[in-house]
C-alpha cells in the first residue's frame, strides 16, 4: 500500500502567548491510497483544524507532514499553492463554488489553473459529470442548483486535478438525507472504483457508518482510530 | 467582471459619479474665469495690446501715438496676430439735464473693433456705430444712470490732447450691454475720427488692440511683435493690461487646489469605502481559490484586469455622460440673484456661473480620477497577496 498522508507529532496552537489552546495536539496520522476515512468528534475537537494543516491551508506549530513523501511544513506559500492545487482535492461544507461561474466552468476552473488543454478539459468534464450525474446541469448557475447538486459538482471540482486525496470537511452537513445517500454513493463508488482516498470530518452518523476507517478526535488528541467491521465486510481494502 | 454585474455597476458607478463631480467643479471654476476674461479681456482690453512705451504707467492723452499703416502691418507681421484695431481712450465727464457721471471714451473704427469684440452684438437698443456718425454709443449701465434712451443728447467734457479743451454734444445711436460690470457702467464709443476731432488729436491714437489666433501663450507673439516694432512702443498682454484680474485669477485658482484636493479626498474615500464594500464581500472567494490552488499573483492579476477594465470604462462612462451636463450649463449659465448678485457686481464680476467647454478639463478629470481609481485599486491587490486561506472562509 503507498502512503499518502503521514503526519508525525503535528500541533497548532492558539494563544500561545497568553493561555495556550491546542486545537490540534501531538497527533499522529498514517493514511495508505484509497482509504475511506472519517474523522469524527465534538465540535472544537480539532477536526477542521486537521484537516486544514493535512490540505496545507495552515501550518502546524509543531511537527511534520509528509504528502506522498513530501514534506508540506517546509514549502512556501507558493510552493504549498501549487502542492494544493496538482495533490490535493477539497470539499467544503457550504460547497464553496463559485457563484458567477457555470458548474462546467466551476470544474473546469481548476484544470484551467493546471494548463490543461481545452480538449481534455471537455473530455474530463463530461466524465465528471456523468460520474455525479449531473450532466443536464452543465451551464447551470450554483444558485440553479439544489444544495445536494452543489455539493456533487464541489466534488468534481475536487476530482478535476487528478488528486492524490480528497478532504472534505463535513461534506453532508448542509444536506437533507437523501442529497447526503447520493453524495455518500457518488463518494464511496468514487474510491472503490477509481481508488481514490477519501478523508472527511464529520458529526453524521449515516457518513460514520460508511467509513472503512473512524479516527476520533477529542480536544485536539486522537483518543482513537480504528476499523469501521461492518463496512470492511461490505467493501474490503483495495 | 460581466458575471456579477451588480459588483461591477457599483464599482463603475463609484468611479463614474466621481469623474462627474470633478468634471462639473472644475469646469464651473474654468468657466467662471473664462466668463470673466471673455468679459474684459475678449470684448474690451483684446488678448495684447500695443501702446507708445510709458502709457500704461502714465495713461494720458499726450502718451498717444500716430496712427499708421506701416505699424500695423509690422504688428501683422506675427503669425499669431490675426488682426488690429486702434483706439482713443481718455476719460471725460458725461452730463445730461443735471446728471453727470465720469466715463471712459473710447474712440473706435466701428467695422475693425466689430471684427475683434464683436462690439454690435451687445447692442440691446437702437443700432451700430459707422465711421461718419457723429453720434455715440453708450454702455447700458451708464445710460440708465444718465436716465438716456436712444436719440437722446449726451453732453461730453473733457481734456484733449496737449492740455486743449475738449468739449461736444452727441446724439445717443445706441446702447450697448456688456457683461464685466466695471465695462458697462461707464463706457462710451465713438467713431474714432469724431473722438480725435473731440480730443483735438488729429490722427492720433492711445493703443492697437490685437486679436490672436491661439490665446494660451502669449509671451512668445508679445514678444516678436516688440521686437518689430522696437523701443518707441510698449506691447502688453491681458495679464498686464488688467493685473487685478489675472490676480484674482491666480488667487482663486490656487484657493480652488485646496477645494478641488478635499474634493479628491472626498472621491477617494467613496471609491475606497465601494472597493472595501467589495472587498469583504469577496474576502471568502478569495480565500476559496487559494485553497484549491489560485495562486496570489493569478489572483492580483486578476484583480488588477478587473480594476483597471472597471476604472477606465467608469471614467469613460463619468466623461461621455458630464458633457450634456457641461453643455448645457454652459449655455444656461447659474444666475446669482439678490444681495450676493449685488456684491459680485460691485468687485467687477458678472453674477453668473457658465461652465467652460474646454476639452482638456475632460481630459484632465478623467485622468486624475482613473489614476485615482489605479491607485486604491492596489488596495485589492494588497489583499489578495495577504489572503489566508483558513481565515478568508470562515464564516
Amino acid at each position: 500500500m503507498k502512503t499518502v498522508i503521514d503526519a508525525h507529532n503535528i500541533s497548532k496552537v492558539y494563544n500561545r502567548k497568553t493561555i495556550p489552546v491546542y486545537a490540534v495536539n501531538n497527533v499522529h496520522l498514517h493514511l495508505e491510497r484509497g482509504e475511506f476515512t472519517a474523522l469524527v468528534g465534538p465540535s472544537g475537537s480539532g477536526k477542521t483544524t486537521l484537516l486544514n494543516l493535512i490540505g496545507g491551508l495552515d501550518k502546524p506549530d509543531e511537527g511534520n507532514i509528509f504528502i506522498n513523501g513530501v514534506d508540506i511544513t517546509n514549502l512556501s506559500s507558493n510552493e504549498l499553492i501549487n502542492f494544493r492545487l496538482r495533490n490535493i482535492g477539497f470539499v467544503f461544507q457550504s460547497f464553496n463554488l463559485i457563484p458567477v461561474l457555470t458548474a462546467k466552468e466551476n470544474v473546469e476552473f481548476i484544470m484551467q489553473l493546471q494548463k490543461m488543454n481545452k480538449r481534455d478539459r471537455g473530455e474530463r468534464v463530461d466524465k465528471l459529470f456523468k460520474e455525479i450525474g449531473l450532466e443536464d446541469k452543465l451551464n447551470e448557475r450554483p444558485s440553479k442548483l439544489s444544495g445536494g447538486q452543489q455539493q456533487r459538482v464541489a466534488v468534481a471540482r475536487a476530482l478535476a486535478s487528478k488528486p492524490q486525496f480528497v478532504l472534505a470537511d463535513e461534506p453532508t452537513a448542509n444536506l437533507d438525507s437523501i442529497a447526503a445517500s447520493n453524495l455518500l454513493d457518488i463518494m464511496v463508488r468514487l474510491n472503490k472504483e477509481e481508488n481514490i482516498t477519501f478523508l472527511f470530518s464529520t458529526h453524521d452518523q449515516r457518513v460514520i457508518d460508511r467509513a472503512r476507517r473512524v479516527i476520533t478526535l477529542v480536544d485536539g488528541k486522537i483518543i482513537s482510530d480504528s476499523a469501521n467491521v461492518a463496512t470492511n465486510t461490505m467493501h474490503p481494502t483495495n | 467582471m460581466w458575471r456579477n454585474r451588480n459588483r461591477t455597476i457599483i464599482t463603475m458607478a463609484s468611479i463614474f459619479f466621481a469623474v462627474i463631480l470633478s468634471v462639473a467643479t472644475s469646469s464651473l471654476r474654468q468657466g467662471v474665469f473664462e466668463n470673466l476674461i471673455k468679459n474684459v479681456v475678449s470684448f474690451y482690453t483684446g488678448y495684447m495690446q500695443v501702446h507708445k512705451q510709458g502709457y500704461q504707467e502714465e495713461q494720458i492723452l499726450d502718451n498717444s501715438f500716430e496712427e499708421s499703416v506701416e505699424t500695423e502691418h509690422k504688428i501683422l507681421q506675427e503669425k499669431n496676430v490675426s488682426g488690429v484695431t486702434p483706439r482713443l481712450e481718455s476719460f471725460v465727464l458725461a452730463s445730461t439735464e443735471n446728471i453727470t457721471k465720469g466715463c471712459l471714451l473710447v474712440g473706435i473704427n466701428p467695422e475693425k473693433e466689430n471684427e475683434i469684440t464683436v462690439l454690435k452684438d451687445k447692442i440691446i437698443q437702437g443700432e451700430y456705430l459707422k465711421s461718419d456718425d457723429n453720434a455715440v454709443l453708450l454702455s447700458m449701465g451708464l445710460a440708465e444712470k444718465l436716465k438716456l434712451k436712444v436719440n437722446d443728447t449726451l453732453v461730453l467734457i473733457g481734456q484733449g490732447y496737449h492740455g486743449s479743451i475738449a468739449a461736444g454734444k452727441y446724439r445717443v445711436i445706441g446702447i450697448a450691454r456688456f457683461g464685466s460690470p466695471e465695462l458697462n457702467d461707464k463706457v462710451i464709443f465713438m467713431p474714432l475720427t469724431l473722438a480725435q476731432e473731440f480730443f483735438s488729436a488729429s490722427g492720433m491714437i492711445t493703443s492697437y488692440i490685437l486679436s490672436l489666433h491661439h490665446t494660451k501663450n502669449l509671451e512668445p507673439t508679445a514678444t516678436t511683435v516688440a521686437a518689430e516694432l522696437g523701443n518707441n512702443f510698449e506691447v502688453l498682454t491681458w495679464g498686464d493690461l488688467v493685473p487685478d484680474i489675472k490676480q484674482h485669477i491666480e488667487t482663486d485658482t490656487n484657493n480652488a487646489k485646496y477645494v478641488q484636493g478635499v474634493l479628491y479626498m472626498l472621491i477617494c474615500f467613496g471609491i475606497f469605502g465601494t472597493s472595501l464594500m467589495m472587498m469583504v464581500e469577496r474576502k471568502f472567494e478569495m480565500g476559496m481559490l487559494v485553497a484549491i490552488g489560485m495562486t496570489k499573483i493569478k489572483l492580483m492579476i486578476l484583480f488588477a484586469i478587473e480594476s483597471i477594465f472597471t476604472v477606465l470604462a467608469g471614467c469613460l462612462l463619468g466623461i461621455i455622460a458630464s458633457i450634456p451636463l457641461v453643455y448645457y450649463f454652459n449655455r444656461h449659465p447659474i444666475k446669482i440673484g439678490g444681495d450676493t448678485a449685488e456684491t459680485y457686481q460691485r468687485f467687477g464680476f458678472e453674477p453668473i456661473f457658465p461652465t467652460s467647454v474646454d476639452a482638456s478639463n475632460f481630459i484632465r478629470q478623467g485622468v486624475i480620477v482613473v489614476i485615482i481609481g489605479l491607485i486604491l485599486s492596489l488596495y485589492p491587490m494588497y489583499k489578495a497577496m495577504r489572503v489566508n486561506p483558513v481565515s478568508a472562509m470562515k464564516k
